[in-house]
């Protein structure tokens, strides 16, 4: 199964990464071969076979509604790029 | 008559009311400085993992149950995939394919008294993004960002839908907003955007099949605005295709103030969120026990309460709808009631007088500076005829001041009430004897027109009295010596 340019594009812009000239074939023939792969898992007979959310035989444990967290914020927005009055600063969202 | 037909479905955003996030030990408590409940977990801190709270998955199955749904036994989390500065990790953890409410209904009453149900399609739990503020005082081109709400639990309420007008869908929103107050698990304050809701709108020739491209009108945080964004936006897609323009589909923002609407984004451009199932939480199996624990310890629903202040209390069905469907109102009720042993009048007084005052002054009644037990203690003195209806006012006014309790108020400014019939009946002669001229055109005046002048002698008693005889007493004296005089 062959991912047309068109998709990687799309996926490049979904994913915020940039892919160049060069390696965009290189990339289109991976993730074909992922899926290539994934075309071999449907073989399988998985008729009577529940569809899993998640491969562990486990369950997700639940935590009491206490406050357990301080306040960090000094040492958070030290390693922040930028921050003001107590808020982190990114470049201008909406126009 | 329109030409057209109006469908309309919901999708409220919840906020539950736990003490901490969904996914983290950091508190919730609302007003907090920027970013001072934002722990690593909330932002997104490398090597950090979620761990669900029990009270956010009660509170969801709470809500099942009062829209009686079908309850998500095994309920798995997934990841919704986008790019905005406000979602620190990159997705949403949000629930798709197996939510933990399935299908339910709520039944929703309009102002003729018709009754409509609402299908549910399903509710499920998630967690809300940070702050984005664009207006700060920062230089020029940046944003803040404040992730104390990142990780607030939330439940996202999807309608099928099943709304032709703006009336119903308030109706729906004002239920929906009765039943998570009632049953405690959101604390309802809406401008502080506990409930928020996107209203998906189209519009269809009138009786046609086929539905039409809907657009999604979001994060409306009042009734009013809900309502007038609804009205707006079906005025716009038949207007656009009554002139041979086509609906396209698309997110659309409501701004309350210039009560006008603009276009977001189309929906092609960024409708791709990649959903898969999310690695680091496991299913999340909800017990029979627990369903059935919860269920026994669930709080009245508004609809049964409604029923039970008609029946207990004698409401009318009006007034029950009213007071039946606040939670905090309806307590408040109950309280002057029991203290005051008078119903009628604890609910005339908690609809009017109070609930108006509150709600010119935007305060909400768990603040009410009149509380049950003072307002209880002034209706008892109405009840026993120690003050009359105008004098209420005023010691509510006082009391609403901070100047004490009704009985206080009422011995501090000499508010008694004149009931001694002794003493009234002097008053009134004392008015006659001096107004002679008023007596005579009384007397002179038809029998079919008397009735008007009654009202002459009153103002000269209540003013003798200063305004403390009681005035059913003196309308009877004052009758008896007029007649008498004929």
């Amino acid at each position: 199964m062959n991912i047309e340019r068109h998709e990687i594009e799309k996926l490049a812009t979904l994913s915020r990464i940039a892919i160049n000239e060069e390696t965009i074939n290189q990339v289109s023939q991976r993730l074909s071969s992922v899926l290539e792969l994934v075309d071999q898992l449907q073989a399988v007979d998985t008729s009577g076979v529940d569809a899993m959310s998640h491969p562990l035989q486990a369950n997700q444990r639940l935590r009491e509604d206490e406050v357990s967290e301080i306040n960090q914020r000094e040492a958070f927005q030290g390693i922040a790029p930028d921050t003001e009055d107590g808020l982190f600063l990114v470049p201008k969202v909406i126009e | 008559m329109s030409n057209w037909d109006t469908v309309i479905g919901l999708e409220v955003h919840v906020q539950l009311a736990t003490k901490t996030k969904i996914f983290s030990g950091a508190s919730t408590a609302f007003g907090a400085e920027p970013n001072t409940q934002a722990c690593a977990i909330d932002l997104a801190m490398p090597g950090t993992l979620p761990v669900l709270n029990k009270q956010a998955v009660h509170y969801a199955v709470m809500f099942g149950l009062a829209i009686d749904a079908e309850i998500g036994k095994e309920s798995a989390f997934e990841r919704k995939n986008y790019f905005y500065p406000d979602l620190p990790k990159g997705y949403q953890t949000t629930q798709l394919e197996k939510p933990i409410v399935g299908r339910g209904q709520v039944e929703i009453q309009l102002a003729d008294g018709s009754k409509k149900n609402i299908r549910i399609h399903h509710a499920h739990l998630e967690e809300d993004a940070g702050k984005s503020l664009h207006d700060g005082n920062f230089r020029h081109g940046v944003s803040g960002i404040d992730l104390n709400r990142a990780g607030t639990p939330l439940i996202e309420i999807v309608s099928e839908p099943d709304m032709t007008s703006a009336e119903e869908a308030v109706a729906f929103a004002k239920k929906l907003h009765s039943i998570v107050t009632s049953i405690g698990i959101c604390d309802g304050e809406m401008s502080q955007g506990s409930m928020r809701f996107d209203v998906n709108v189209s519009v269809k020739p009138r009786g046609s099949d086929t539905l039409g491209t809907r657009t999604e009108t979001k994060n409306l945080n009042s009734f009013k605005f809900m309502e007038e964004a609804i009205a707006k936006e079906v005025e716009r897609q038949i207007d656009l295709i009554e002139d041979g323009g086509s609906v396209i589909q698309e997110t659309r923002l409501y701004n309350g103030d210039t009560k006008t609407a603009r276009s977001m984004r189309s929906k092609e451009e960024a409708n791709d969120y990649r959903y898969f199932p999310c690695p680091d939480l496991l299913p999340v199996i909800v017990s029979d026990e627990t369903i059935e624990q919860l269920r026994r310890s669930m709080p009245e629903l508004p609809d049964a309460r409604q029923a039970r202040f008609v029946e207990q209390y004698g409401l009318s069905e009006y007034d029950a709808g009213i007071l039946g469907s606040d939670a905090p109102m309806a307590a408040y009720f109950e309280t002057v009631t029991d203290q005051s042993g008078n119903a009628k009048l604890a609910a005339n007084w908690t609809m009017g007088e109070l609930a108006g005052r509150l709600n010119n002054e935007d305060i909400s009644i768990g603040k009410s500076p009149v509380s049950a037990e003072q307002l209880a203690g002034m209706i008892a003195r109405i009840a026993d005829n120690s003050i009359s209806g105008k004098m209420a006012k005023q010691v509510f006014e006082a009391m609403w001041a901070g100047e004490g309790s009704a009985d206080e108020i009422i011995e501090a400014r000499g508010l008694k009430q004149v009931s001694d019939s002794g003493a009234l009946e002097q008053i009134v002669a004392d008015v006659l004897a001096a107004n002679q001229a008023m007596v005579d055109d009384y007397i002179n005046t038809d029998e079919a027109k008397r009735k008007k002048k009654l009202g002459g002698f009153m103002g000269q008693i209540m003013k003798a009295s200063k305004g403390q005889a009681n005035p059913q007493q003196v309308n009877q004296i004052l009758l008896q010596k007029l007649n008498e005089l004929l």
